[in-house]
């Protein structure tokens, strides 16, 4: 796809991702939908590493999965269908929000098990390569998924393989109520690479031009060596893990530097500064997001729920 | 009939299915090695030994299954299954269901358990009975190897996840196998022996010892059916039904721990769907709620005895004259 930097059609996705986890919030408010783990803050890092990404290539996702899905062009109706546990959700209201998968856009096996991407990413890559299929694999995962065993056992086997397996680790500080200083002894996942002798590198998670870029050549990197690569995509989860979360727990001076360095407000002003935007363009797409959102939120309502009578249905293939 | 192990019958079914599919793999902490067979006929694309770690064996096989290969893992002892439960269990066994459809998971995962070895409670514990319980998953225990090769065969070719355990103290045990291609359906119990006063229901290695046990029994008199239930997951209820229905006593007789095991559930079972038909309460033989011991006669006492059956099928057929 396209990687020209400084790109409306970036901030348009992070707006839509923000505009569709803000309706789930004040849905979820005002009792009428689930909550679920807002990527509020982490918008840049998703768009760009989705928008980095070829349609051969697949992609495994966790809980926090709004911006992946959204990005790759799934419809915030049926999503939000599918959080609101409706039928016309991608997965007929099974998922919720934890695992949504979309198989026809590429999303695939999402687990909300944390650091069960990591050891699914493997064999779909495994797949990929012995079934002469193009196309790389996109494994999203966060720092508090590092921890777990499947994230060394992964890197070890995609090394010792070869497989084509491009990980993106979003490091957004929290793993759930725990930071990632709690859990980590360094800054960054990526350091773990070297010692599986997989080229890493770190990028600014809020900064949606060089995610693009880093993620454009990580993911070219992939395709040509067929080896795996670790992308670190540093950024900060503003809202809380899961709604609703009061964020008592977050020191205050952190918080509000890394809403300083908010991704969409950052890249709507230089796409302003850069003379790509004018104000009013900008609004405008802020007003076409909004509307989108609304539309979704009326198409998820009139979504019925499925049967009970098909409780146990489809367990088995 | 040609003669085989339990062990050469897995790896004949293993070359045949491989054979006939391009999209079936194997691999394990030492398979490429022990089955080198395989690695000469296929190559080391389609047969692979692994780092140690069953969790991410277990999950690059659930990642393969999902996208498009049919691969077999073997995991060696069925207490390493611990470290891939995750990948199982909460992957293989929802992932379906959880994304409405979109995936299936044609996999198998060996393992093997049971007493014969003196391994000790790491190595050997009858712990089939957890996945029968975990849904999304089919479990297999075969007694025999033309069952071994027919199931397996099935196993393979079933597009959902499927647990097939190998007991050991079978693995090197002869038996006939048929040359010809006969694949054993899974869900289908066999009648092991026909008989019309008392029903023994078993699997695994404990089918012997009923067969033995209905030797004796018919020496003093009774006739004792014994079915083997070759899949534990899906459970042939209707087979186990019949026979109680004829029988009226019910004797379910397993390895593992008696606890919520797989004779607790055909028990429960019978006892809603054939209550009337009971001359006599179920009884359950199975192994303790104990760890197994290293040790050969405690190893060996883990397992319901011939003589234990023979005894436990006469009180039944007592309670009814009585
Ligand atoms: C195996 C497992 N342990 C715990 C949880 C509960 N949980 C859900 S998300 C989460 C935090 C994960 O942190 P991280 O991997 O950094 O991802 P993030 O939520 O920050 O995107 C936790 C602990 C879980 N879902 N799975
Ligand atoms: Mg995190």
């Amino acid at each position: 796809m396209n990687a020209t930097p400084s790109n409306p059609r970036l901030l348009e996705q992070m707006l839509l991702v923000r505009a569709y986890e803000e309706a789930i919030v004040a849905g979820s408010a005002a009792g009428q939908v689930p909550g679920t783990c807002t990527s509020v803050g982490q918008e840049a890092a998703a768009v760009g590493v989705v928008n980095a990404l070829s349609a051969d290539d697949l992609i495994l996702t966790n809980h926090r999965s709004a911006g992946h899905l959204l990005a790759r062009g799934a419809d915030p109706g049926r999503l939000l269908a599918e959080v609101m546990g409706r039928r016309d959700g991608y997965c007929g209201g099974r998922s919720g929000s934890l695992h949504i998968s979309v198989k026809e856009l590429g999303v695939v096996l999402t687990s909300t098990i944390v650091g069960a991407e990591l050891s699914l990413a493997t064999g779909v890559a495994l797949s990929r390569t012995m079934l002469g299929q193009p196309g790389i694999v996109a494994c999203f995962f966060g720092d508090g998924a590092a921890c777990e065993g499947s994230f060394h056992e992964s890197l070890n086997l995609a090394a010792l393989w070869k497989l084509p397996v491009l990980y993106v680790c979003e490091n957004n500080h929290w793993q759930a109520f725990v930071h990632r200083r709690e859990a980590i002894g360094h800054e960054h996942v990526a350091d773990w690479a070297a010692g599986y002798r997989i080229v890493a590198r770190t990028v600014d998670g809020n900064d949606v031009d060089a995610v693009l870029a880093a993620a454009s050549e990580a993911a070219a990197r992939v395709r040509e060596s067929g080896q795996p690569f670790l992308l670190e995509t540093y950024t900060y989860r503003t809202r809380g893990h899961f709604e609703p979360d009061d964020q008592g727990y977050v020191d205050a001076a952190e918080l509000a530097a890394w809403r300083a360095r908010d991704p969409i407000a950052r890249y709507r002003e230089r796409l302003l500064d850069a003379g790509m935007l004018t104000a009013a363009e900008a609004d405008e797409l802020a007003a076409r997001v909004t509307s989108r959102i609304a539309a979704a939120r009326a198409f998820a309502d009139a979504s019925p729920y499925p049967s009970a009578a098909d409780l146990a249905s489809g367990v088995y293939a | 009939m040609p003669t085989l192990t339990l062990h050469d019958a897995v790896g004949a079914a293993l070359a045949e299915e491989m054979r006939r599919d391009g999209s079936v793999l194997v691999f394990g902490e030492g398979v490429a090695t022990k089955r080198h067979d395989l690695l000469t006929e296929f190559g080391a694309l389609r047969v692979r030994n692994t780092p140690l770690a069953e969790g991410i064996i277990a999950g690059t096989a659930v990642g393969a299954a999902g996208t498009g290969l049919r691969p077999v893992i073997d995991l060696l002892f069925a207490p390493f299954l611990c470290y891939a439960m995750d990948e199982l269990v909460n992957s293989a066994g929802k992932l379906r269901y959880l994304s409405g459809g979109q995936f299936s998971f044609p996999l198998v995962t060996l393992a093997m358990t049971g007493a014969g070895w003196g391994v000790g409670a790491q190595h050997n514990h009858n712990l089939e009975a957890w996945f029968v319980h975990s849904p999304g998953l089919k479990v297999v225990m075969p007694s025999n190897p033309a069952d071994a090769k027919g199931l397996l065969k099935a196993a393979i070719r079933d597009d959902n996840p499927v647990l097939f355990f190998l007991d050991i103290g079978l693995l090197y045990q002869p038996g006939e196998v048929p040359e010809q291609e006969a694949v054993v359906p899974l869900g289908q119990a066999a009648v092991a022996r026909e008989g019309r006063d008392v029903t023994l229901v078993s699997y695994g290695k404990t089918v012997q010892h009923c067969l033995q046990a209905a030797d004796s029994l018919a020496a003093a008199g009774i006739a004792a059916e014994v079915i083997d239930l070759r899949s534990l997951k899906p459970l042939d209820t209707g087979i186990v039904l019949a026979s109680v229905t004829r029988t009226g006593r019910l004797l379910v007789v397993h390895e593992a721990n008696r606890l919520c095991g797989v004779g607790a559930e055909t028990a429960a079972v019978v006892a809603e769907e054939a209550f009337a038909a009971l001359k006599a309460p179920i009884v359950r033989l199975g192994g303790p709620d104990a760890p197994v011991a290293a040790s050969f006669p405690l190893e060996q006492a883990f397992v319901p005895r011939p003589e234990a059956i023979v005894s436990a099928a006469e009180r039944l057929c007592r309670h009814h004259s009585a």
